[in-house]
């Protein structure tokens, strides 16, 4: 964390979480998407027959796995996706620019408040579903394969990747975008390609073990890192501010368009 | 102190070649048409924007990208529209500004600033609640938390009412004698000219800089107004260079301007020429320019003004 000042990252992220706590969008998607994404695993909880072979019912955990991924991708993905625009939009962006605070202590602070809600609900969500599983699933091998170790430590890794994923291309589009609605829609339709990863081992494309679920993690960090270094680079404080880069222009001296005695200076 | 400070955007110049020096604990009013550089410029020295050439410093520290937090740290800039969390409270906004900029006892910084601005009994209002004017001393109240060096206002006392007005006056007033540097951007010229130590007046070139009142002599010539009771039947026998008039005009039915070189030494002898010539003086009074006649004169005769 060199040349990051916690204080002022604590500041961004606590003035974040105080805007969520008093925007019922917010609060209302972040309670009732979960309860959607619930609607599949039920459906292999309660339906799955105890009649169908291990190796099909792990096909259709696959599914619930997946459905579950999209959980930590999806629900920050908005909330990045305003959070730059959204302050130019209500004209806040200039005042928070005119501060001491760093480009990194911005972005830090504006990705911890969605990560931390997002990830925690996709954790009791997947705790949700286990409990369900081992006492209400009628195919033994739905609990059995939903909290076998890989899974689990599936779900610990690829959920805050996702999200991190999530909140910084969301944020790489509000950076650009002139328009709420469109970084929105934008951010959520961005957040999806990484899940394409995931479902390589949720559809038992590539088998999950303790390192296919490390291997795919750490290619997920690496997308994290790379699309972190782009955010940091779109997060220009003039292009935010005019919409444009400086332009650094070549043959200008000072004063040449201007003759000497043509500004009328008067000392007091 | 800002040297040839030039910004471009592509061709476009939103300021060039501008050079003007600023003391410590000076109001400086900054003053232009709409479009004529001055928010770039505000913007370009509190280090959001970068010149394109020239130099400036401000609040001590040279102008670069390396320098731009340490700049921040010193300065506060209150743009016209405050741009306040409309879903905070007015506390938890000024409480997110004392953390990013780090001050040691927050609480007792933001109870102080809103009692400068007399917002301490709305500490705990939504700011989306508030009227325009109570945004404004919202503003105002972050732009003083920090305890700044250099203060940018931005029409500081848009949308209040004269009362609140005064008050932002006052406290601008008490800022000079704290030794704090404000520089006002404004389009009320009587506000610019009661506040201000020195002007400068912009449009995408700086056209002049001074006190107001030298910028007023410079700019016109003295001038006396007499009124008569009727029209005089040969005013130029009476208006004369001997008497110290260089030029005169009649404005309405017997109301004379004349264009003298020192109004108290020429008022007398026009007087006793009038009443030698029988006429019937209502009135002779010094006619006074104000800032804004200087400003319209500056920006009338700028050939940029027609762009």
């Amino acid at each position: 964390m060199i040349g990051l000042d916690l204080g002022r990252l604590g500041a961004v992220a606590r003035k974040e979480m105080r805007e969520y706590r008093r925007t019922p969008f917010i609060v209302g998607a972040m309670l009732v998407l979960p309860f959607i994404f619930l609607i599949n695993p039920a459906i292999v909880i309660f339906v799955l027959s105890a009649a169908i072979k291990p190796a099909a019912a792990a096909r259709d955990v696959g599914s619930t796995f997946l459905v579950l991924l999209v959980v930590p991708a999806v629900i920050p993905a908005t909330i990045a996706a305003y959070s730059v625009v959204g302050e130019r939009d209500q004209g806040t962006l200039e005042p928070l620019l005119s501060t001491p605070v760093r480009r990194g202590e911005i972005l830090i602070g504006k990705a911890l408040a969605p990560v931390i809600p997002s990830v925690g609900i996709a954790y009791l969500l997947f705790a949700l579903v286990v409990i369900l599983a081992h006492f209400f699933a009628q195919n033994p091998a739905v609990a059995a394969t939903l909290s076998d170790g890989p899974h689990v430590l599936a779900q610990a890794l690829f959920a805050p990747l996702l999200a991190v994923w999530s909140i910084g291309v969301g944020t790489a589009i509000s950076t650009r975008a002139s328009d709420v609605r469109v970084a929105q829609q934008l951010g959520t339709l961005a957040s999806l390609p990484p899940l394409a990863v995931t479902a390589l081992v949720s559809f038992q494309i590539v088998p999950l073990g303790v390192w296919t679920a490390v291997g795919f993690g750490l290619g997920l960090l690496v997308i994290d890192i790379a699309m972190w270094r782009v955010v940091a680079a779109m997060f220009d404080r003039e292009r935010l501010i005019t919409g444009s880069r400086a332009v650094k222009t070549t043959g200008v001296s000072p004063g040449d368009s201007v003759g000497p005695g043509q500004v009328r200076r008067i000392q007091a | 102190m800002v040297s040839h400070l030039t910004k471009r955007f592509g061709d476009r110049s939103a300021f060039e070649d501008v050079s003007f020096e600023v003391a410590r604990g000076e109001v400086f009013g900054f003053l232009g048409p709409n479009g004529a550089g001055k928010t770039t410029t505000v913007r370009t020295l509190g280090t959001l924007i970068a010149p394109t050439s020239g130099s400036a410093v401000v609040a001590g520290i040279p102008l670069s990208a390396a320098t731009g937090a340490e700049i921040r740290q010193l300065i506060s800039v209150m743009p016209e529209n405050p741009g306040l969390y409309v879903r905070l409270t007015v506390q938890e906004n000024l409480e997110l500004f004392a953390g990013l900029y780090s001050l040691p006892s927050p609480a007792a910084r933001i109870a102080a600033a809103l009692e400068t601005v007399n917002m301490a009994a709305r500490a705990r209002d939504l700011c989306g609640r508030l009227s325009k004017g109570l945004r404004q001393r919202v503003g105002l109240a972050r732009a003083l938390l920090s305890d700044p060096v250099v203060m940018f206002l931005d029409e500081p006392t848009s949308g209040l009412d004269p009362v609140a007005s005064r008050d932002v006056h006052d406290l601008i007033a008490s800022l000079r004698e704290r030794g704090v540097t404000v520089f006002l951007t404004t389009h009320r010229l009587e506000e610019a000219e009661r506040l201000c130590d020195r002007v400068a007046i912009l449009n995408t070139r700086l056209l002049a800089v001074g006190p107001p009142e030298q910028l007023r002599m410079q700019l016109f010539r003295s001038s006396l107004v007499v009124e008569t009771a009727v029209r005089l039947p040969a005013p130029e026998t009476v208006f004369t260079r001997d008497m110290g008039v260089d030029k005169w005009i009649t404005e309405g039915d017997a109301t004379y301007v004349l264009t003298v070189a020192d109004p108290r030494m020429t008022a007398p002898r026009v007087n006793r020429a009038l009443v030698a010539a029988g006429a019937d003086v209502v009135s002779i009074a010094v006619s006074h320019h104000s800032l804004e006649d200087v400003y319209l004169q500056l920006v009338d005769e700028d050939p940029e003004a027609g762009r």
